[in-house]
């Protein structure tokens, strides 16, 4: 990648900076010794749910103290720091906001807080970027969970900071939702911030560019570029049940596929093992229709995320 | 003491207790307390009854329960919910968060014990009375160290209603009539003492000089908000793996 200079130095300013950082409750490790360093763009932790990944943004918005290692956000501590917020935005994954006031009062006070010069019109703003200017008189409590979500990210935003952390920011949205969401959060990545965000479902984050840190088990246990990683996705292995009119037909002609490792008749249906997801369902319509079978049913059966992470994990 | 409150906080905090189911509790209280004054009033059982009255039930039930239920609710009621994270992912000083909570518990606890409690002595015994002023100064420094001690009670457990009321049938209750020595650290004593050196009546079950009061009350009111504050700047969010 071609950085000069002055981009180098801004993402540098800009970073969160984790050296051997441990969280641990008693005898309970959360987050074990993780080093990283998160930069410009956007950057997605991924990790299955107790991964630690609450833990390591409340670790980085000053909201946790590290037991171990140091932690900084533009090259200051954020632990006892609330002046951190001046560049940093956080919005948090429990859903709990001031439910009595308007979205526009919501975003206007937390501008106020941030003793912005012009309070009114930085909500103005940030409530116009998360699309909810025509909602915004109304109580929150009135919001669905998507606008709820969106309200936060306004107040997050309210006073432009460099660094962006989302918890679970597409949790509970609709597939619309979610990516409009992505789509404003590659728009600010795009004009320089760091955006770092946490989600524990890989497909809802299969549309993003950038760099993802995955978390399993309070370590990091893979880190680098989103395509990389998401090839490892799609051919890892999948299993499928499928119910047809005709299961031992369309076995026959599925064995014979590159895609497909392996067929196994079972009461239920066909048990189908696949190396590649994509080229898989696109052949089984195939299939199917010049087969005159009819589809009754596809289930994806190992779909749980610890076997998907782990997965990653040992590749 | 301005520089340090802020304007949003207070305002949010005002609309969010009032805003609560528990708001109904508030008025509860001072309307049983009022209608008692009045019954008594009427039926004039002895000559010292007002003192009596409103130095027992003001001083050690209206006023304690209104600072327990309001006090441990403005800061407290964010912390469980989680709401408080909004404010704090601000760079607004935690001294100030607190302070704000403090002003609008003091605020509230004033409108709905201490008034109240003046408005009874006023009834029984005339508004410009001794007794009506002395109770007024009492309740306002209740008021302001009952909520001091349960705004930091909020910072340091999530039960703090629980160990409130601990607190006061157990300290301000029972040691503090049993135990002479607790006197000088019950905040009832110190509001009672405040109450009798303007009333001067031995109805009024006082046992401290009013220097001592005032002195004593500061202190315990300027601790008990330093701890919160130290508190709440180390405020922590659990995360998902416990």
């Amino acid at each position: 990648m071609n950085v000069g200079p002055e981009a180098r130095e801004l993402s540098t300013v800009n970073a969160i900076e984790l050296c051997g950082v441990s969280r641990w409750y008693g005898n309970v490790v959360a987050v074990n010794d993780i080093t990283m360093t998160v930069g410009a763009g956007i950057t997605g932790l991924l990790g299955p749910n107790g991964a630690g990944k609450t833990t390591l943004l409340n670790l980085m918005a000053g909201f946790l103290a590290p037991s171990r290692g140091e932690l900084t956000v533009g090259g200051q501590p954020s632990w006892r720091n609330p002046q951190i917020f001046t560049l940093l935005g956080l919005v948090p994954e429990r859903d709990s906001v001031y439910a009595f006031l308007t979205g526009a009062d919501f975003v206007r006070s937390t501008a106020r807080l941030h003793r912005l010069p012009d309070p009114d019109a930085a909500a103005r703003r940030a409530i116009e970027i998360v699309d909810m200017a025509a909602a915004q008189d109304r109580r929150i409590a009135t919001y669905s969970k998507g606008m709820r979500q969106r309200i936060k990210v306004a107040a997050a935003l309210v006073h432009d900071p460099q660094v962006l952390l989302l918890d679970e920011p597409f949790n509970g949205m609709d597939p619309r939702q979610r990516l409009e969401m992505m789509d404003l959060l590659e728009q600010m990545a795009g004009q320089g911030r760091t955006i770092l965000f946490s989600s524990h479902i890989l497909e809802e984050v299969e549309r993003m560019s950038g760099t993802i840190q995955v978390i399993v088990g309070g370590r990091l246990a893979a880190s680098g570029d989103f395509r990389a990683i998401r090839r490892l996705m799609t051919t890892r292995p999948h299993v499928f049940l499928v119910r047809t009119s005709a299961d031992r037909a369309l076995g026959a002609a599925l064995i014979g596929r590159p895609a497909v490792t392996g067929v196994e008749l079972t009461p239920r249906g066909l048990q189908v093992r696949t190396s590649d997801f994509g080229a898989f369902c696109r052949e089984l319509a195939g299939l199917c229709k010049n087969g005159d079978i009819r589809l009754r049913e596809v289930l994806p059966s190992d779909e749980s995320l610890e076997s998907v992470f782990s997965y990653l994990v040992t590749t | 003491m301005a520089g340090l409150l802020n304007p949003v906080v207070l305002r949010i905090t005002l609309r969010a207790t009032l805003g609560r189911k528990r708001a109904l509790v508030f008025l509860l209280v001072p309307v049983v307390l009022l209608l008692i004054t009045i019954t008594l009033r009427l039926v004039a059982v002895s000559p010292v009854w007002p003192a009596e009255f409103l130095g027992a039930f003001g001083f050690s039930v209206v006023l304690p329960l209104t600072a327990l239920i309001i006090g441990t609710s403005v800061l407290g009621a964010e912390i469980d919910d989680g709401s408080i994270v909004h404010l704090l992912a601000t760079p607004v000083r935690r001294t100030s968060v607190v302070l704000s909570k403090f002003a609008a518990a003091v605020m509230l606890t004033i409108a709905f014990g201490a008034i109240p409690e003046y408005l009874a002595a006023g009834i029984a015994r005339g508004f410009g009375g001794k007794l009506a002023l002395g109770l007024l100064a009492g309740a306002l420094v209740a008021s302001v160290a009952y909520n001091a001690l349960f705004v930091m009670l909020s910072t340091l457990t999530t039960k703090a209603i629980a160990v409130g009321l601990l607190y006061l049938v157990l300290w301000e209750g029972l040691l503090g009539n049993l135990v002479g020595g607790v006197r000088l650290l019950s905040i009832g004593q110190y509001s009672v003492s405040i109450a009798n050196s303007i009333a001067k009546t031995s109805a009024l079950n006082a046992h401290l000089t009013s220097a001592t009061a005032v002195i004593m009350a500061l202190a315990v009111t300027v601790a008990t908000l330093t701890a919160a504050a130290w508190r709440l700047s180390a405020f922590s969010l659990k995360g998902d793996a416990v």
